[in-house]
């Protein structure tokens, strides 16, 4: 099961059982919801910006670890991001995931996912919560 | 048992890969090899449009067609006029929604449909609800995964017209007891539809002795191709139905402005149909009928028994769902600790295992049962005693895999 080790690190597994940043932001606050109808995952991503800066970032939902921990992380990693900044992470993210590209830096601990590119099946599990993210700053611009 | 090692060597993508266990079978089955040849047989020998050619080969064609209605019509112990060949059961249920709910319906009357349905026989349902201000109301699932037929005093009324029920759960595996159901819709006059899609593949389907008035299943997962499935209706109703699609061998006259109809089943039957999958349908139901509904249906209760038994014996982490009874095929939809089905589902496949996780096309059900998402293992005539021990060992290693996050 080598290929499940590559999947399941345990930094995926730690972030689907204790998730961060999970919950919901009072308003107002940019609120978007992300849905993959096909397996029935879904999360709901609240965004607090100022200046044009994500200031805050929760998120709340069901799904598999994947899809849990992939916005678990996400949510750490763009808070303090301008739009533009956060677009070029979204960017990086779906590359590695979507492409196979080598992990870009500034993805931290996310890289720990990579290895889904592998599994085409999952793919849109670990894209779901930076789908939403895309929207919603989409959204905001 | 059934001799599936035997029964194996009919279905090429089952001998082709050893190494996969198909446990996905309630989604789609796999298609034994006579299928096959009788589609491409078709195409390379008969093939002609239906119902029109005054020549020779059309007239085979259209033989052909209509032999596969008589078979289909003794599959499910129907008279062939009765059979309208449709895509799928979702078309069948759909057509049954526009051409008779639709029109027949007023604000208030009521649709009885049930907590345990595929998105298929709600969605339509729904649909026919805005349209007409018709109500909706459903039995209860039991805690054992059963219709909770006490309630149906209650819930049928005297505003009740229509009644729609599965007759086999794709998540639960439950038989229901839709005679019973269809006994008590007539009682209050309205109208019974039953969704055949897992119980005409897996078990033996009388539709007259059901008492229905409409039956509909899909030909994929009975071992036939994609795009074509059953609507069966009693012929009384059927003649008093406008048509669902109009186009042409749906039409007795037509005008610039105006047309009547043909009879049942042509009424229902416009443009040009599936021609080449209805005789491959056909092929299936045969090769069905050879091995006996009551075979396929006693398989499929052995091997689900027998893995049932190892869970719990041997997997005491797995929480499964549905009846535990003779009213139950060969369906188990599970979970593993608090992990969720889909990696459950993605650690079997990297053992060659394939089964389904989600909310299977039905997340009333899923909301009832109180957890987002299921895995589902399912057998059919080619799954063997060897596919459940190499299920049941997988399920142990993922067990391990994950025994720190349960």
């Amino acid at each position: 099961m080598s290929l499940l080790d590559e999947i399941y690190k345990q930094t995926i597994l730690e972030h689907y059982k204790r998730p961060q940043n999970f919950g919901v932001l009072p308003p107002p606050v940019i609120s978007t919801p992300g849905v993959n109808p096909a397996c029935g995952d879904q999360l709901e991503l609240h965004l607090r910006l100022e200046d044009g800066k994500i200031t805050q970032a929760m998120w709340q939902g069901q799904g598999c670890a994947i899809s849990m921990a992939s916005a678990s992380m996400m949510s750490g990693l763009i808070r303090g991001k301008t739009i533009p900044q956060a677009l070029a992470l979204v960017e990086k993210f779906k590359a590695m995931i979507v492409d196979g590209a080598e992990p870009a830096p500034e993805l931290g601990d996310l890289k720990a996912l990579a290895g889904v590119h592998k599994l085409h099946a999952r793919v849109k599990c670990a894209t779901l919560a930076w789908n939403t993210l895309e929207e919603a700053l989409h959204m905001a611009k | 048992m059934v001799p599936t090692r035997d029964i194996r060597q009919d279905f090429p993508l089952i001998v082709g890969k050893p190494d996969q266990v198909y446990l996905d079978s309630t989604a789609s089955a796999q298609k034994p090899q006579v299928v096959i040849e009788t589609l491409s047989r078709f195409y390379r020998e008969r093939y002609a449009n239906v119902h029109r050619g005054a020549y020779a080969l059309s007239l085979e064609a259209t033989e052909a067609y209509e032999q596969a209605r008589q078979t289909l019509a003794r599959f499910v112990g129907a008279d062939e006029r009765e059979i309208i060949f449709v895509r799928n059961a979702t078309e069948a249920l759909n057509l049954v929604a526009y051409a008779w709910a639709m029109k027949s319906l007023r604000q208030g009357d009521e649709i009885l449909l049930s907590e345990m349905e595929h998105h298929a026989n709600l969605v339509p349902w729904h649909f026919v609800a805005q349209q007409t201000g018709a109500v909706i109301k459903a039995i209860p699932v039991t805690a054992e995964g059963r219709l909770d037929l006490d309630a149906l005093e209650t819930l049928l009324t005297d505003r009740t017209r229509l009644v729609s029920v599965v007759h086999m759960s794709n998540v639960l595996g439950t038989v229901n007891p839709v005679g019973e159901i269809a006994k008590a819709a007539k009682e209050k006059g309205a109208l019974m539809v039953v969704d055949g899609a897992q119980s005409a593949p897996h078990l033996p389907v009388n539709v007259e002795e059901l008492g229905a008035d409409f039956f509909a299943f899909s030909g994929h997962k009975m071992g036939g191709p994609t795009g074509i499935g059953v609507l069966w209706g009693r012929y009384e109703v059927l003649e008093q139905m406008e048509p669902f699609l109009g186009g042409g061998e749906m039409i007795r006259e037509v005008y610039v402005d105006r047309s009547t109809y043909a009879k049942p089943p042509q009424r229902f039957e416009a443009g040009t149909p599936a021609i080449a999958e209805a005789v491959a349908l056909g092929a299936a139901a045969e090769y069905l009928m050879g091995v006996g509904m009551e075979n396929v249906w006693k398989h499929d209760r052995d091997l689900l028994e027998y893995a049932l038994k190892r869970i719990d014996e041997e997997l005491p982490e797995v929480t499964t769902f549905g009846p535990r009874g003779a009213d139950r095929g060969g369906v188990i939809a599970f979970t593993l600790g608090g992990i969720h089905a889909h990696d459950v589902a993605c650690a079997l496949d990297q053992q060659g295992i394939a089964v389904r996780a989600g909310h299977h096309c039905a997340q009333p059900l899923h909301r009832k049962l109180g957890v987002p998402a299921t895995a589902r293992a399912s057998f059919y005539l080619y799954t063997t005693k060897e596919d459940v021990d190499r299920f049941i060992e997988a399920m142990k290693e993922v067990r391990n895999f994950f025994k720190d996050w349960l």
